[in-house]
């Protein structure tokens, strides 16, 4: 199954995508998951082909499925993943993305959380770490159905500037037609903290491995509990290194 | 001679603070410099520190034989500068011990030496942090993040006991700390910079930790210089004095 047309930056989920380089992939090839009642399943995605690179995946959980999606976009030019999780009774949907990006990469990590059934619940912490003239965005739907009471959806996301002429896009938004739903999004834009450079650096760490150290606190946010941190954390560290 | 500054001033904010301050500490010696708020103590341990916002806008100071001023942050604390912070900063996510051994073998880079392996690090911390009674597991937890005032005051000293630098500025160090805390920090600094061929430039409002770390020399700064000098006994007369009296 592929995605039809082409979108424009009119699509609400393409606005800020780079449609140029998308043109080059398309159509994209759907990734369907199916977790059926009650099992559990992982999945790593690192997106880091030096080329364009574009994902469509739609996960559907069916009652008490677990699903926990892992994303490190560190794509060449442009990079996205655009994710649809239909959430059955009970289920529980976790994201941890992290996207570093320089020079004029465009990353986007897009996100519809759907639930369609009461009492399940998501997680999603996207950490984006940008330079240059690079553009790091989120845009994240959690859409609660009538009837999903119960339900608890959670978005946090944040982005850290390395240079003035970087941007960050976050839109985290709720749409809830139920009743006795729980949903918290916290986003938040920032620098380093200059006097925190300071302190490591009077330590005796030159600027880049202050800075790296920093942020790689800021990243393992993203990776925290994943089947396979190590491997993310690492992968992550070396496509910082390149960045500062 | 150790540290000598000559003739130094500054602004921060475009404000002039240190107005042509001279100071010059030989190895060996202890100095204090004891002052008013807002006198300029605080900035004079960043600028020296290499604090950016602190710009230096006349004057030298060598240290060890170079050129301090022309030094980066992390340069001259590989040189062997060692700044005790009055309030020392937060770092979530990054424990202590990481950030220690990556900032010690940084140093040991720069110097041409050896970097130190995971446990010859962990030996050493564990013995610097034996001297200042400070709790093992707490070194494993982020750096300053929810320590409480003297907690951070005593983590500075073990991070100086770590990195064993030639020169320790110590601003404030003994301000929260409690009886106890300030005579284990008092013979921390003593076991650790009180040698032949160290310094430490003490930034203290009170004698009680003076009464640990005897001072050669001690100084007042006000108004962005050094306006008096004398041994210990001008602390003791300060503290009964105030400094309008004695520095007028
Ligand atoms: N970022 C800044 N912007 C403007 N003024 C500043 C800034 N930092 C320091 N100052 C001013 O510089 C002066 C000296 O401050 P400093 O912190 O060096 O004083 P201090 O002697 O350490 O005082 P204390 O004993 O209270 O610690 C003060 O008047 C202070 O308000
Ligand atoms: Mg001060």
């Amino acid at each position: 199954m592929t995605v039809a047309t082409l979108p424009t930056r009119k699509d609400e989920a393409f606005r800020y995508a780079d449609v140029g380089a998308l043109e080059t992939l398309w159509p994209l090839a759907l990734q369907q998951i199916h977790v059926p009642a009650g099992a559990s399943d992982v999945l790593s995605i690192v997106a880091d082909s030096s080329g364009p690179e574009a994902r469509e995946i739609e996960i559907v959980l069916d009652e008490g499925a677990q699903f926990d999606l892992r994303v490190l976009n560190i794509a060449g030019a442009y990079g996205r993943i655009a994710v649809t999780v239909t959430l059955g009774k009970g289920a529980r949907f976790h994201l941890g993305a992290a996207q570093l990006a320089g020079g004029d990469q465009t990353l986007e990590v897009v996100t519809e959380v759907i639930h369609a059934e009461p009492d399940a619940v998501s997680t999603q912490v996207v950490r984006s770490v940008l330079a240059g003239h690079a553009t790091g965005t989120y845009l994240g739907k959690v859409a609660v159905a009538r009837g999903a009471n119960g339900s608890d959806g959670s978005q946090s996301i944040r982005a850290m500037l390395l240079d003035r002429t970087a941007t960050a896009n976050a839109r985290p938004e709720l749409e809830i037609f139920a009743d006795d739903v729980k949903c918290a999004h916290g986003c938040a834009v920032g620098e380093l903290d200059p006097q925190g450079l300071f302190y490591l650096e009077s330590r005796g760490l030159p600027p880049a491995e202050a800075k790296k150290l920093m942020l790689q606190a800021f990243i393992a946010e993203a990776f925290v509990g994943a089947a396979d941190e190590d491997a993310l954390t690492e992968a992550a560290l070396n496509a910082l290194g390149a960045l500062i | 001679m150790m540290l000598n500054i000559h003739n130094l001033s500054n602004t921060v904010a475009s404000k002039p603070i240190l107005k042509g301050l001279s100071l010059t500490l030989n190895a060996g010696e202890i100095h204090a410099i004891m002052g008013p708020n807002g006198a300029g103590k605080s900035t004079l341990a960043y600028t020296l520190g290499g604090r950016p916002g602190y710009e230096v806008t006349g004057g030298t100071v060598d240290f060890d034989g170079q050129d301090l001023l022309a030094m980066a942050p992390h340069e001259r604390a590989a040189a062997g500068l060692f700044l005790g912070f009055q309030y020392p900063v937060e770092i979530p996510g990054v424990s202590n011990v990481q950030f220690l051994r990556e900032a010690l073998n940084a140093q040991r880079r720069a110097r041409g030496e050896a970097p130190l392996s995971g446990g010859e690090f962990l030996k050493l911390a564990k013995e610097k942090a034996g001297l200042l009674r400070f709790d093992m597991d707490m070194l494993k937890r982020p750096v300053n993040v929810g320590f409480s005032g003297g907690e951070k005051k005593r983590a500075e000293m073990v991070q100086m006991g770590i990195l064993d630098p030639k020169l320790a500025i110590l601003d404030e160090t003994d301000s929260g700390l409690d009886i106890d805390a300030l005579r284990i920090v008092g013979e921390g600094i003593n076991t650790i910079m009180r040698k032949p061929d160290r310094a430490v430039l003490l930034i203290t409002h009170y004698q009680r930790l003076l009464d640990y770390v005897t001072p050669d020399f001690v100084h007042v700064l006000a108004g962005g210089r050094i306006v008096k000098s004398g041994g210990p006994e001008l602390a003791h007369q300060l503290e009964s004095e105030g400094y309008e009296a004695v520095a007028a």
